[in-house]
């Protein structure tokens, strides 16, 4: 295991630590985060900052006007903003790390001048129209019917689970455009203009309190043939060929982030006497030691991304089961830390417990990383 | 280095020798020469002084690779006693020390290293690992000091070892064993309990790795927590995969889970490290 860095890359930190230092304290104010349109304007004014200091789309190719960069650096990118309080990608997640490389992988030429340079200059929203309400774990069973209508498409159906589909330009959507072919081949690929008529959007409230996702109800809305990615029936391949796009490095902020919580704690529960308790310091000891141990693991992956040898789609899916039953583990004992406190929604901590139920669920429940893991690493029979 | 082991103790140790040395316990001279002979104790030592000239990286692999083949024997103290006891290296000393209260292997050694006097037998839990207990009053916790960081690292990565072959052994076990006209592993009860035993092995992996790498005290604690935890829930499990068979003296299951459960006691049980990584959090 390498855990040494090259030199240019020590170079890359440290250019991007003085920027960060000279920015940072220019921001605007956080918009409150029931504030949707505040919310975009500050994540793509975050977005513009990046993309005038030459940080934009940094793991994207270069020919689809990205920078090239190695997994390390995007790593250390991720590592070094997180660590400086920066804003998080935020309203440009689906465009940056999903559409856009989607876009970029399988798109046309005009596809790619329309949809890429707007993503990466922070002038338009994505939003993700996969899951469905019959449609979750099982994506491949999703039911939005898409039928063609001379230059157009005709779409009905609902998604659900869609994130900032109120401030979104575009929607990459998944439709079934043949409901006789085998599951997977019937799928089609399209981005769908969210102000087109008959979209009707109507936000979801967690059990955090706070509407982060949105249904969208989609009644006979007209999408170009021409907003088409790939070829029609082909969309379950253009979706999958990006999802590994992130090589390892989709947790790489957050897990640099439960390390510093894990010391706050610690240094609360000193102030407040829960300290003395050997149970509880030895609980967060242990915690120690899965974050530093979640830490490597990311390193590793991201390096063996870069040697080309890992498939970090698989080998994520390790990092997610560890990672997401850690996190909810670290907000379990920030309760304990608090005692009676955590009950109290205005405490530090205790809205990430609740928002931490989601990530044994999001992105493929930890039963479904289990099957992919047993199944695709070890090799054990498909079950019945 | 990695080739070279897993290739002379699989020549020398494999499954049916694992068995067989199951009933009749003792110490293999022979093969502990090999191991002097292929560096396996001078590992660490450099070339000036007539060792292999390596590093801990390196230690950790092989390490490894006896871990996952039970190799019997007091390996961590013949280990750490190259170059300072004569024949140790080589593997013409068979060394042991004393360690959380216990000694492996007392009788067997030509040295015994620490202050053993007094030290009594134990019907041992592993037959591949005679113990003795100390008498708390030579030992006792604290007046040992705290556990030497090399021991603790090699130890978790002999437990890393038995981590990756439970997992392996279970594997194997669910894909062929069938029951209700399909391999058990294609039900997802025992899909789930191989997957999370992949999971705990490739993130104590990389913790061990990394501690090998950089030798930090914290980075070694949390080595030796997460390679305990896969190592001794790995074996249960197996245990679990293997079903009634796990259940017998015949099959090797046990034996895994019985030395996970002998190593996780040597240098201090698992509480030191959790207080010095609770400690690094408010340093």
């Amino acid at each position: 295991m390498d855990l040494s860095y090259a030199p240019e890359e020590e170079e890359f930190r440290a250019r991007l630590r003085q920027w960060l230092a000279k920015v940072l304290p220019f921001l605007p104010p956080k918009p409150s985060p029931g504030d949707w349109p505040a919310r975009r304007a500050y994540d793509l004014g975050w977005q513009r900052m990046l993309y005038d200091a030459g940080y934009a789309g940094l793991h994207w190719p270069a020919d689809a006007g990205g920078r090239g960069a190695t997994p390390t650096q995007h790593l250390i990118f991720l590592e070094e903003t997180e660590k400086a309080g920066a804003p998080y990608v935020g309203a440009n997640f689906v465009g940056l790390l999903h559409a856009g490389p989607t876009i970029a992988a399988e798109g046309s030429a005009g596809q790619r001048t329309r949809w890429l340079p707007p993503i990466l200059r922070g002038e338009e929203v994505w939003c993700q129209g996969f899951s469905e309400p019959d449609a979750g774990s099982d994506l491949a069973a999703l039911r939005t019917r898409a039928c063609r209508d001379g230059d157009d498409y005709v779409v009905s159906g609902s998604k659900i689970w869609t994130s900032h589909a109120e401030v979104a330009d575009w929607c990459e959507l998944l439709v079934r455009t043949d409901p006789g072919a085998p599951r997977h081949r019937g799928i089609t690929w399209l981005a769908m203009p969210m102000d087109a008529p008959g979209i009707t959007v109507r936000p979801l409230r967690t059990l955090a309190g706070s509407a982060e996702f949105a249904e969208v109800f989609l009644d006979e809305v007209r999408v170009p043939v021409a907003n088409r990615v790939g070829e029609e029936n082909d969309g379950w391949r253009v979706t999958m060929v990006t999802l590994s796009f992130e090589r390892g490095t989709a947790f790489v902020g957050e897990v640099v982030a439960c390390r510093r919580v894990l010391g706050e704690l610690a240094r609360a529960a000193q102030q407040n006497g829960q300290w003395d308790d050997p149970v509880l310091r030895r609980r967060l000891g242990r915690l120690n030691a899965e974050f530093r141990a979640l830490w490597r693991l990311t390193q590793w992956n991201v390096s063996e991304a870069e040697a080309g040898g890992g498939v970090p789609g698989v080998g994520g899916s390790v990092f997610k089961l560890g990672y997401s039953h850690a996190r909810q583990e670290l907000y379990d004992t920030a309760a304990d830390v608090l005692g009676p406190d955590s009950l109290d929604l205005g405490r530090p901590w205790m809205l990430e417990r609740l928002s931490s139920l989601s990530y044994t669920i999001a992105a493929g429940t930890s039963q479904i990383q289990r099957n992919i893991v047993a199944e695709r690493i070890l090799g054990l029979p498909k079950g019945r | 280095m990695r080739d070279g082991v897993r290739g002379l103790l699989a020549r020398r140790f494999d499954s049916e020798a694992l068995r067989a040395a199951a009933g009749t316990p003792g110490l293999d001279r022979a093969l502990w020469r090999e191991l002097g002979a292929a560096g396996f104790f001078a590992l660490r030592l450099p070339e000036a002084d007539g060792g292999v000239g390596l590093g801990l990286p390196e230690a950790v692999l092989a390490f490894e690779e006896a871990g996952r083949v039970l190799l019997p024997g007091p390996l961590v103290a013949s280990h750490l006693a190259a170059g300072e006891v004569a024949g140790a290296a080589a593997g013409e000393t068979v060394v042991a020390a004393v360690d959380g209260g216990l000694v492996e292997w007392l009788a067997e050694a030509d040295i015994v290293r620490g202050d053993a006097e007094g030290a009594r037998p134990l019907r041992s839990v592993d037959p591949l690992t005679p113990l003795h207990r100390v008498p708390a009053d030579t030992t006792g916790g604290a007046a040992a000091g705290p556990a030497d960081p090399v021991a603790v690292l090699l130890t978790a990565a002999e437990q890393l070892g038995t981590a990756g072959r439970t997992c392996e052994l279970a594997v194997q076990h669910a894909r062929t064993r069938e029951q209700f006209g399909q391999p058990i592993g294609a039900f997802q009860a025992v899909k789930h309990l191989c997957a999370q035993m992949l999971v705990r092995t490739e993130v104590a992996r990389a913790a061990v790795y990394a501690a090998a790498v950089t030798a930090g005290p914290a980075d070694i604690a949390a080595a030796r927590l997460l390679a305990d935890e896969a190592a001794v829930r790995g074996a249960r499990d197996c245990l679990q995969v293997h079903g009634g068979m796990g259940f017998t003296w015949e099959s090797e299951v046990h034996l895994h889970l019985k030395r996970a459960w002998v190593r996780a006691q040597r240098t201090g049980g698992a509480t030191e490290s959790e207080e010095l990584l609770a400690a690094d959090l408010v340093a």
